[in-house]
């Protein structure tokens, strides 16, 4: 065999193992239902959750609740199948987050309860001015 | 209205747009023809069109810079991206903070490329020039902003689009030529001095990739299969020292104002960028073993192709909205998406085919390479780096197999790896040791040939010393996680190795010693690194073993502190102590207190109350109107170690409702072995109204000692008539007190004056004074002239507030001390080898 021939080898293996272990890392987009399963069956995989916020008539969020220190807060989250689920997170709430409608939540369900790891906010206003500020 | 410049640079648009697509037809021609005469004649008109282009693209650059520097907000650009206050360096990332702009800028430096090629070499222009017109015909569309009538296709997002024109507002139905008094200023992200030169690096780096491609393609085309490779060479190593210059500037501009406690996040945008880097870096590698023994060319071809197309991809991904939420690096959707993609299709179809087509004519070399070569230990290492970039491009593309997958009607629910930095990391670092191990040994085959046996003696005492070095790094240090243990010694053994190449370079031709500096200075980053991200530390770290909710058992540490003002907590060894919000003046260099201010109606100007004196030095006096920058609130944290101030950090917060409201940038104390970096996670918000505790009556005499909130020692100093409050004159009638109080602070001594005021002899009036820091309101309730005594009400509130995240970073300075040392070897490189070009006098 070709020193050349073992090298192709070699790469090849390695591209494999690389794919493989890309797609056993990837996270997925689920709901709250699917993410409840997943948990029951003992995995720990941190899956995506995009979710809305609700809001009362005056536009402010329900079910927000800050931790008395500030470090932690907790909020309400209704997925795509409509499914209102509390959610906990371990950071002080990010200062646009009342400012947000839909939300993606990275985490996982620990003893039926939903803690989110990583937030991505997706706010309304930013870089998409919709008024001008005309009266300046 | 000024409609003559925004006419004039949209024409010089649609001029670039036309100049490039005819000398690219000129210089087809020039390449095509076989007649010398007719050869020359059409270099010449090929020649004069790109030159016309070049001056088309100086005229949109000056357009749109007086558009942004005169402030024509009826222009959408200078509204969405400039404003009045906006300080004058940062117009110039105004410029590129757009979409259009950043265009703008790539074709303003393929221009500047396109010279130099044009005055460097002769034999090649023609056939180079042709695809580097056209890689400036695809550019040029991007801000076309043309509509080709009958199909109503918009072609390209124009800079110079009105803002009446952009944005629907009925504003506009009234008033068609209203213009806004105020722009909506620039992201407070990018007002940063590394914001004004990362992206013109960074875009000079990208240019730089475009000759190789061309003398490449060039090459193909025109049969000439291995004499591109001595023209593109010095290119690719200049683009490969920029380009990596550009991607760590804009690491060092997210560790100095992002909040993520890094400098790379492994985000999609920044992937997309660093795998090509690392493409070019293994191109040049190639080329550089072909130019020394004639191998490699074939896949040298393949490289610097893949160079360029991913360069491409990387732009699709990043402005084609494609990453979504999956990038903090939203450039706004145009609509280019398809532009975009048909720019990439282009030319990386076209380069497949062409070399497809030409694949077999290309010469290349059966005998089988010795593992004692050089040749070996690069192409070994060539295939690494592309496995290390295949890493991070797979994953990197999630959400384009997404895309795919719904187009063809299915759907996918795939996403990106939840912890980004914790999943690259655990591949990048092996990369990194192999990589390490591979170009530290492939040195000793550099120089000289060697069999077995010499390799064994050169090796032994670099080994040595590496083992010795290593193992005092590892003691000293404290290194006893065994990836980190190995990341370690492969990196001391690169430089080391390179070292002793080095020592025998500079006695026999100081001139070749390039490589071995940017190899010194990788296996310095690769410490560096190690030591930054891996033993990064949280000060703040707080194991109180709080909930995070009562309802969960699960018990978290938490990386974030809560601080009151002036109430130190004792953290990882220091004691940290919020003193409290400043602001900064625009033309000083100071942080002022906001106590010591008065606002004034002009949000940008501020009175001082009384002497600002920073630092030992009286910067204001009482009275002096002060200019500010309102966004900025900087929030003083002191860490103190063993009693002695360690640190004093102002870490920033920047609120602007209109650029995406709230930004948090740390403050960086740097030591030559570790950085303390501390940034705000959540500030209070001053404006809402705070909630004031019950009542508190004291009864006092003048001078009599007592406690406020049973904490603060003060004294009633006096009490004065006075004839009129806040400079209204008080009715001759009317009687009205002040009362001094003087508080003792934590730190200093604070004074209250609250007022008692008799109107119409029987209406009482009671203006109470509140002491900020201290979280306290003083009224004067009442004179009890029967016992000479003063009746105080005290309430107290929650103390100002903000809540923190400190980390250190240990020996962060060997990274950015091995960028500088390979920007040194890639200098020293690109120098010999343009030296070597000009002497082959082609």
């Amino acid at each position: 065999m070709k020193k050349s021939h073992i090298l192709a080898i070699a790469v090849i293996g390695v591209a494999i193992a690389i794919i493989i272990s890309t797609a056993g890392d990837a996270s997925t987009y689920v709901n709250f239902e699917q993410a409840s399963q997943l948990a029951s069956t003992g995995s720990s995989t941190q899956v995506h959750v995009v979710g809305q916020l609700p809001k009362d008539a005056m536009g402010n969020i329900q079910g927000l609740e800050n931790s008395e220190d500030r470090l932690s807060f907790s909020f309400t989250l209704i997925d795509d199948a409509s499914k209102e689920q509390k959610v906990y997170y371990n950071e002080p709430m990010p200062p646009d987050f009342t400012k947000s409608e839909k939300i993606v939540v990275i985490g996982n369900y620990q003893n039926d309860r939903f803690i989110a790891k990583k937030i991505l906010l997706k706010c309304p206003s930013k870089y998409n001015e919709q008024k001008l500020n005309a009266g300046v | 209205m000024h409609y003559l410049i925004g006419n004039l640079g949209h024409f010089a648009v649609i001029t670039a747009f036309v100049t490039s697509l005819l000398s690219a037809f000129a210089y087809w021609k020039s390449t095509t023809l076989i007649e010398i005469e007719n050869k020359n004649s059409w270099l010449q008109n090929g020649r004069f069109a790109f030159y016309a282009h070049v001056l088309a693209v100086l005229v949109i650059v000056a357009s749109l810079f007086v558009i942004i520097y005169q402030h024509y907000f009826e222009y959408h650009y200078a509204y969405s991206h400039s404003s009045l206050h906006l300080p004058g360096q940062y117009m110039l990332s105004c410029f590129w903070e757009g979409q259009e702009g950043s265009f703008l800028l790539w074709m303003f430096w393929h221009a500047v490329v396109g010279i130099v090629l044009i005055k460097t070499q002769k034999s090649w222009e023609a056939s180079t020039m042709t695809i580097f017109t056209l890689v400036q015909a695809f550019l040029a569309s991007m801000i076309l902003g043309v509509v080709i009538p009958g199909i109503d296709l918009k072609l390209g997002s124009s800079p110079f689009i009105l803002l009446r024109d952009a944005m629907d507002d009925p504003i506009f139905k009234l008033q068609p030529d209203f213009i806004p008094k105020d722009g909506n200023g620039l992201n407070a992200l990018l007002q940063n001095y590394w914001m004004v030169i990362h992206p013109p690096t960074l875009f000079l780096g990208f240019a730089l990739t475009l000759p190789p491609f061309a003398f490449c393609i060039a090459g193909l085309w025109q049969k000439k299969y291995s004499d591109w490779i001595r023209p593109a060479l010095p290119w690719s190593l200049l683009g490969g020292g920029i380009l990596g210059l550009g991607i760590l500037m804009g690491g060092y501009w997210a560790y100095e104002t992002l909040n993520f406690g890094g400098y790379w996040n492994w985000d999609p945008v920044e992937n997309a960028v660093y795998v090509p880097w690392l493409i070019l870096i293994a191109s040049i590698h190639t080329m550089i073993t072909f130019k020394n023994s004639n191998t490699a060319l074939k896949s040298s071809i393949v490289l610097v192709i893949a160079v360029f197309v991913l360069l491409l991809y990387s732009t699709f991904l990043a402005r084609s909205g494609i990453l979504g939420d999956a990038s903090v690096h939203s450039f706004t959707d145009l609509g280019l998406s398809g532009q975009l993609l048909i720019y990439l299709l282009f030319f990386m179809l076209g380069a497949i085919v062409l070399s497809a087509v030409r694949w077999k004519e290309i010469p290349s070399t059966e005998k089988e390479v010795s593992t004692y070569s050089r040749e070996f230990w690069i192409f070994i290492g060539a295939t690494t780096l592309c496995l290390m970039g295949f890493q991070v491009l797979l994953p990197t593309s999630i959400p384009v197999y997404n895309k795919i997958i719904s187009l063809f009607g299915g759907s996918s629910n795939l996403a990106p790896p939840a912890n980004q930095v914790e999943f690259y990391s655990k591949f990048q670092l092996w990369f990194g040791v192999a990589i390490a191990l591979i170009s530290g040994t492939g040195q000793f085959f550099w120089w000289k040939k060697i069999d077995h046996a010499k390799l064994k003696t050169e090796i032994s005492t670099p080994l040595l010393i590496t083992l010795l070095v290593s193992v005092l790094i590892i003691s000293i240090a404290k290194v006893y996680n065994v990836p980190y243990i190995i990341l370690t010694i492969a990196g001391v053994y690169l430089i080391v190795s390179n070292l002793t190449v080095l020592l025998t370079l500079t006695k026999l031709n100081p001139k070749l010693s390039g490589g071995a500096i940017a190899h010194i200075g990788v296996g310095m980053m690769l410490i560096g690194v190690m030591f930054s991200a891996g033993y990064s530390n949280v000060v703040s770290l707080n194991n109180s073993g709080m909930l995070i909710s009562k309802e969960l058992p699960t018990e978290f540490n938490r990386d974030n502190l809560l601080l009151f003002i002036n109430e130190p907590r004792a953290m990882a060894g220091y004691d940290i102590e919020y003193k409290g919000a400043r602001i900064e003046p625009r033309h000083k260099s100071a942080y002022i207190n906001k106590n010591d201010v008065e606002l004034t109606l002009d949000p940008f100007k501020v009175v001082a109350t009384k002497d600002i004196i920073f630092r030992d030095e009286k910067l204001y006096q009482a009275k002096d109107t002060i200019e500010i920058y309102p966004e900025n609130t900087f929030y003083e944290i002191e860490l103190r170690k063993n009693g002695k101030i360690a640190a004093t950090l102002f870490p920033r917060v920047q609120i602007n409702p209109a650029m995406g409201g709230f930004i948090a940038s740390p403050d960086i104390k740097r030591k030559i072995t570790r950085d303390l970096y501390t940034h705000v996670s959540l500030p209070m918000n001053r404006e809402d109204e705070p909630e004031w505790g019950n009542l508190e009556e004291v009864k006092v005499k003048a001078n009599e000692k007592f406690y406020v909130s049973s904490k603060y020692s003060s004294t009633l100093e006096s009490i004065t008539r006075i004839e009129e409050i806040d400079g209204v004159k008080i009715e001759a009638e009317d009687v009205a007190v002040q009362a001094k109080i003087k508080i003792q602070g934590e730190h200093e001594a604070y004074y209250a004056e609250p007022i008692f005021l008799i109107k119409n002899k029987s209406q009482v009036g009671r203006l109470s004074a509140e002491v900020n820091d201290l979280g306290i309101k003083i009224t004067l309730l009442n004179i009890l002239p029967e016992t000479n005594e003063f009746l105080l009400g005290i309430n107290a509130r929650q103390k100002d507030w903000v809540v923190i995240k400190a980390l250190e970073k240990p020996f962060i300075n060997i990274l950015w001390l091995g960028t500088f040392v390979l920007m040194i070897g890639f200098g020293m490189a690109m120098v010999r080898r343009f030296r070597d070009y000009n002497l082959s006098g082609e």
